[in-house]
């Protein structure tokens, strides 16, 4: 039935394609902050910045590589991915053996860092960015296209998270994310697992970055590509509104965030900004578990005390 | 018997204080060895010593015959040296099978392990230790909603699920309801006879550690007190005068 419907919804809805296309993102971004944050106990702030990463390499690579449209966009899609996925190992390799609050700050400044780079770095069009090579195909069709990229990477993330949660890696940061001390003294390699999480992460993130530069059609330091602010909030703010630390919070999460925006915007034009800020503080302050976990610890309570899952 | 844990000559200091000063004792391979001794007298930090979690200032730990002493907390585990720890520590926000099943041996460090799921066999190990300390009711439930005792008895089945060559236990009956604790000293021995882990315990309950150890270490003040069998060490004189605070 879900499914169908998000198959379906771009044919549907054709004015709104592009915003479903933009929601499929958003899952994207919540089920990826929340392997760390959830999953793991490890709040990042900086998973933005694997995002400006892809988004940049694609661009650079299909305006350098002079190649055909759909050839140079997939090579720049994978090419995204890789670097990602080696930015979060090297990265993680220094910082990951920071605990709580300080592993967050750290993050917090290394989205800082790249909107700052990448401003001030000619060759990827500094402060000025940059635009990817226009899409090839007829009018209507470029929303398809990623509208379908989009829902094919979320859930592509969706049951990569839900295979890999149910094995040793799922309970390993769990683990983690209970009593890291413990698991090292169980003798687990906690750095390990800690660093293939944040890759993973940063996989989907970044091919995120790359198809959301081309979807945009402009990629500017700090407004898209290191969107701290925007994106690098809301990824946390859409899995904490769901519930953190289970599958289907983040996805729930961001449905209900992109569409309470999507209302924001056109009821509430001006006053968007108040509106998103009144809903973060009712978030925290009613739901500090999430939908999903306001709705475990209601059900429990109606069961009295039954055991849960 | 040979001695599967040597400690020689360790000392650590945490500031101006002493906490444990040239200790040096042996664990032979197969045994169940007691550590006894007053509030403050540096069990635990011996304990921790060993198990890698703070640098000691001198003095050197053999296990099986290797130094381990600059070692790593989790290289020290993975070597088959495990510990349980006083105020017990479970992952209380994960159920108890997941507890247990977490706790297999990370031994290989493919990635492909990481990803890959649990065995059948290690479900079944999963529950059949759960039953030889009787939570395989609560396998289901939440360890954080375990009782206290409850949380021990998990924590030493989650060791020995790591299939350790020895287990380092901090008074394992603590805060263990008395009736418990003639179950909790059984399934201890028979943990050491039939899967053959050698056992280092620190206990404050004399009844227990007198039960159940081979030959008992009493520590005062950080330093090796007396050692002998339980039987020496009840009649010891310096034993007595420490635990009574006479002079």
């Amino acid at each position: 039935m879900g499914l169908i419907a998000a198959f379906g919804a771009p044919i549907f809805l054709p004015f709104m394609t592009t915003q479903i296309a933009f929601l499929w993102m958003m899952v994207v971004f919540a089920l990826c902050w929340d392997i760390m944050g959830g999953q793991m106990g490890y709040n990042s702030f900086g998973n933005i910045f694997f995002f400006g990463i892809g988004a940049y390499v694609c661009a650079v690579i299909q305006r350098d590589s002079g190649l055909d449209w759909y050839v140079a966009f997939f090579l720049g899609f994978g090419a995204a991915a890789i670097l990602g996925v080696l930015c979060a190992a090297i990265l993680g390799a220094g910082i990951l053996g920071l605990r709580g609050q300080y592993f967050a700050i750290c993050t917090l400044g290394l989205g800082i860092a790249g909107g700052e780079i990448a401003s001030g770095w000619d060759y990827i069009g500094a402060g000025s960015g940059l635009s990817p090579p226009l899409f090839p195909g007829a009018l209507g069709m470029r929303e398809m296209f990623f509208n379908y990229l989009f829902l094919t990477l979320a859930l592509v993330c969706f049951f990569t998270l839900k295979r890999v949660y149910s094995g040793r890696f799922g309970l390993a940061i769990n683990a983690i994310r209970d009593d890291e001390d413990k698991a090292e003294a169980m003798g687990l390699r906690t750095t390990r697992y800690k660093i293939v999480a944040w890759c993973i992460s940063a996989f989907f993130v970044a091919m995120c970055g790359a198809a959301a530069g081309n979807m945009i059609g402009f990629i500017d330091p700090r407004d898209v590509a290191f969107a701290g602010v925007t994106f690098g909030v809301w990824m946390v703010l859409m899995a904490i509104l769901g519930g953190k630390g289970t599958l289907w919070g983040p996805v729930l999460g961001a449905l209900v965030f992109h569409i309470t925006q999507e209302l924001f915007w056109t009821y509430l034009l001006g006053w968007q900004r108040v509106a998103l800020g009144l809903l973060i503080v009712v978030i925290v302050v009613f739901f500090p578990t999430g939908i999903l976990g306001w709705l475990r610890e209601r059900r429990t309570m109606s069961t009295s005390g039954g055991s849960e899952q | 018997m040979t001695a599967l844990l040597e400690v020689r000559g360790v000392s650590k200091r945490f500031g101006g204080v002493v906490a444990n000063a040239n200790v040096s004792l042996n664990v032979p391979e197969g045994a169940i060895i007691g550590l006894i001794g007053p509030n403050g007298s540096g069990k635990t930090t011996l304990f921790s010593s060993i198990v890698g979690q703070h640098a000691i200032d001198s003095g050197s730990i053999l296990f099986q015959g290797n130094e381990i002493s600059k070692l790593r907390v989790s290289e020290i585990a993975r070597s088959g040296l495990l510990r349980t720890f006083q105020q017990t520590r479970i992952y209380g926000q994960m159920d108890c099978m997941r507890n247990m099943l977490i706790s297999t041996p990370d031994t290989s460090a493919g990635l492909l392990s990481m990803l890959s799921r649990h065995s059948a066999e290690e479900q079944e190990e999963a529950e059949r230790l759960l039953d030889f300390v009787g939570l395989y009711e609560k396998r289901f439930l939440m360890a954080g909603d375990l009782s206290f005792g409850q949380q021990k008895l998990l924590e030493f089945a989650m060791a020995l699920m790591n299939k350790p060559k020895i287990l380092l236990l901090d008074e394992p009956t603590a805060g263990i309801n008395p009736t418990l604790i003639n179950g909790l000293i059984d399934r201890l021995k028979r943990a050491n006879k039939e899967i053959g882990i050698t056992l280092f315990v620190i206990e404050h309950n004399m009844r227990v550690i007198m039960n159940l150890a081979d030959h008992i270490y009493c520590l005062a003040h950080g330093e090796i007190l007396a050692d002998g069998s339980p039987e020496a060490i009840k009649d010891d004189r310096r034993v007595i005068e420490a635990y009574l605070g006479a002079s």
